[in-house]
């Protein structure tokens, strides 16, 4: 990964971010003890800086040669506070599932930090990194696929306590997954049955109790309702909104039906080919976006609601994303926008607030990286 | 985009054997599978009906029998296990299921064509598109393999594949899945259908490209004067594109009605629950209205409405007396055309 070449780009220079509080921590144990130190409500809890991940792309058997690399993310930067949610939407190959698993500290991260509670986690190994790991937990998109087939319930869901034991003693592990059980709305009975006896929904709640079982503080859900039926997505969505308040988590939300994330979100960032087009509230996004990528996003999304069909002005978009591992030169989303101009390929433009509208109190004085920013009101068009 | 002004934009249809009739129209159709664990009744008695250049939206969730009707209508259904103990389905007023094999094979992608959800699993990953583009033309019309590649390019270039000439010749995996669709919607047009069953053609796509393909299906329909059973879970994408809508639930029909009706005046419990399911502006940092439970299993629909156990009206008569698609009338009695109910309180669900 090292020969990845360093691009001269220039990354976000006021990204939407507030400062790092940086802890350093000179032995293990103290970074243990600033991992589980608490966060007050509404503080910056993660705090992610130019996060990047380039998959190498080679050639050759024996000796393998770097040929290019599909960045899948090229420098995104968020913070997550406590006890928020924040939605991140994007078309398929974005790069939104890639930011969850690095979050996970499941892939490495190629450039960039992700602080929890400032310490910088791709960075952290042995005891400091168990600690994060129990703290951000999971939620996976597909209820049939991420359940071992072959394990009980009883022992999915209580397989983290195998893992970090500290959590619960063991004579006691039975009764806590019965409680979660309990708390997520399935029979505490049911310990002993088999994913395959669970209906979509059900599964996506042992999904769900899965990733409580550690009492996390951050879970990242990566699309946990888009495999489920539309009378059962509103049941899981209620009850993820219900722990939130329970267990006073911070979710990160993934996911591409953005009328579910604007229900969910209290602030919502778009991505478009490993970078994030625009960052704001959820008002700020869905009635005042002014990046041309969220404007066709939401004027692409049907409306349940046949009368608008006729007045609604639609922008189509043109053509197909482009591969990501020769993503276009300057803005990444020129070769489909309808503003773009010469200053579009030669200079990349940075999340921030545009100009026009800085120091402005309108909705529009929201992060959005695009040369030509312009308010649009898509949705009620 | 309502019925009447596509039938205003185009003066006759343009087949001379239409005789006044539906182009489509499926009466009391039963389908059900032998399983080893008992026969699960995936269809019980669906009526719909389709004229040319309407559009049917087929509304329902997994397992509500949407598909299992389609590929009944398409004769694609796998039977053994499936069976089809009883029903009708008539094109242009002829029974297809009484119909040869050999008779159904030349309605099968010549008068009725699908378009398929996965357009990836669909296509065949070691033929040409171009190839199979062109099987078209030189199963049903006897073409030669030059002239079938020929006419592959044209379809491809009527349904905006850039660079078609080029890439006649590659292969499934070398298209995005945008394109891959746009091939499936091509190959179902290749010999200018009457009609096109579409099932979940836009499902795996993204919503930028999903607004695509549906405004293209909708400009050839319009162009070729085609009828479309879209069938869907996206109350978004019906709204957009249907003019009137059959919503299913375990193998029935529980709510007909023409869109804008359907979506002011919902006359069934179920399709009021999926409305108020949808997440809205309004609603925001509220609890969303949930249908309570699950989708029934089909080899133990409960007895009466199947919908019982689920709905917040439910009465004793509910749980005994199956509800039969019943006409919905204003209160006043006088008829509104083309809604019906299966409830046995639509009275109370559409004025209440």
């Amino acid at each position: 990964m090292a020969d990845t070449e360093k691009t001269p780009e220039a990354v976000d220079a006021t990204p939407n971010v507030t400062e790092v509080e940086v802890v350093k921590a000179a032995t293990e144990e103290a970074a243990v003890a600033a991992i589980d130190a608490p966060v007050e409500r509404g503080e910056p809890i993660l705090q992610v800086r130019n996060l990047v991940k380039h998959f190498p792309l080679t050639q050759g058997i024996l000796f393998k040669r770097q040929i290019g690399a599909v960045k899948a993310v090229d420098g995104v930067s968020f913070d997550l506070y406590q006890g928020e949610t924040l939605g991140i939407v994007g078309e398929s190959g974005c790069g939104k599932s890639t930011v969850a698993k690095l979050l996970m500290t499941l892939e490495t991260a190629t450039a960039g930090e992700v602080f929890y509670k400032g310490q910088d986690i791709t960075r952290l190994s042995g005891r400091a990194l168990k600690a994060v790991r129990r703290n951000i937990q999971m939620v996976f998109q597909d209820p049939y696929t991420s359940l071992n087939p072959r394990m009980t319930v009883g022992d999915i869901i209580g397989e983290p306590f195998e893992i970090h034991p500290e959590v619960a003693p063991k004579g006691d592990r039975r009764r806590k997954v019965q409680d979660l059980l309990d708390v997520v709305g399935l029979n505490p009975e049911y310990i002993n049955r088999y994913p395959h006896q669970f209906s979509g929904g059900q599964r996506q709640r042992i999904g769900i109790a899965r990733g409580l079982a550690l009492n996390p503080e951050i879970i990242i859900c990566d699309e946990p309702v888009s495999a489920l039926d539309v009378s059962v997505q509103a049941q899981v969505i209620n009850l993820m909104e219900k722990l939130q308040d329970e267990f006073n988590l911070s979710y990160l939300f993934i996911a591409h039906d953005l009328s579910i994330v604007r229900h969910i979100s209290d602030r919502v960032g778009v991505m478009y080919l490993g970078k994030m087009a625009e960052i704001g509230t959820d008002t700020e996004i869905y009635d005042h976006p002014t990046h041309p990528y969220t404007q066709a996003l939401l004027s692409a999304v049907p409306v349940p609601d046949p009368e608008s069909r006729e007045g609604r002005e639609r922008i189509i978009l043109a053509g197909d994303v482009p591969s990501p591992a020769n993503p276009p030169s300057g803005c990444r989303f020129r070769t489909r926008c309808w503003k773009a101009e010469d200053k579009c390929a030669k200079e990349v433009p940075l999340l921030a607030i545009p100009e026009r509208f800085a120091g402005s109190d309108s909705p529009a004085a929201h992060e959005s990286a695009c040369h030509f920013a312009e308010e649009k009101d898509v949705v009620h068009a | 985009m309502t019925i009447t002004d596509i039938t205003a934009d185009v003066p006759a249809p343009r087949s001379g054997e239409d005789s006044g009739g539906k182009l489509l129209d499926v009466r009391d159709l039963h389908v059900e599978f032998h399983t080893r664990d008992g026969i699960a009744k995936a269809v019980n008695g669906v009526n719909y009906s389709v004229d040319a250049g309407e559009t049917l939206a087929v509304l329902g969730e997994s397992g509500s029998g949407k598909s299992v009707t389609a590929q009944a209508i398409m004769g694609i259904l796998d039977m053994p296990p499936g069976k089809i103990p009883q029903g009708e389905i008539l094109f242009r007023g002829q029974d297809m299921l009484k119909m040869s094999a050999e008779e159904r094979r030349k309605i099968r992608g010549n008068k009725i064509a699908m378009i398929f959800q996965d357009a990836l699993s669909s296509l065949n990953p070691v033929l040409s598109v171009g190839y199979q583009l062109g099987e078209m033309f030189r199963v049903h019309q006897g073409l030669s393999k030059k002239a079938a590649k020929a006419k592959a390019v044209e379809l491809m270039d009527r349904v905006r594949i850039p660079a078609a000439k080029e890439r006649v010749s590659d292969y499934p995996h070398q298209f995005s899945g945008g394109m891959r669709q746009r091939i499936m919607i091509a190959m179902a047009l290749a010999l200018e259908p009457d009609l096109i069953i579409a099932d979940e053609p836009t499902t795996a796509l993204d919503v930028t490209v999903q607004a695509q393909v549906m405004e293209l299906l909708a400009e050839l329909q319009r162009e070729y004067h085609m009828g479309l059973i879209l069938i869907t879970h996206d109350l978004g994408v019906v709204a957009d594109v249907a003019d009137k809508i059959a919503v299913m639930y375990a193998g029935r029909i529980v709510e007909t009605a023409p869109v804008h009706e359907l979506y002011k005046r919902p006359a069934h419990p179920y399709t009021r629950g999926l409305l108020d399911s949808i997440p809205r502006l309004d609603r925001k940092g509220q609890e969303l209205y949930a249908i309570k439970g699950l989708p029934p299993n089909l080899l133990k629909i409960p007895t009466g409405c199947a919908f019982n156990p689920r709905c917040p009206k439910a009465q004793d008569i509910c749980r005994t007396d199956v509800p039969v698609l019943e006409p919905v009338t204003e209160q006043d009695g006088s008829p509104l055309p083309g809604r019906g109910s299966a409830c046995h309180f639509w009275k109370e669900t559409i004025h209440g």
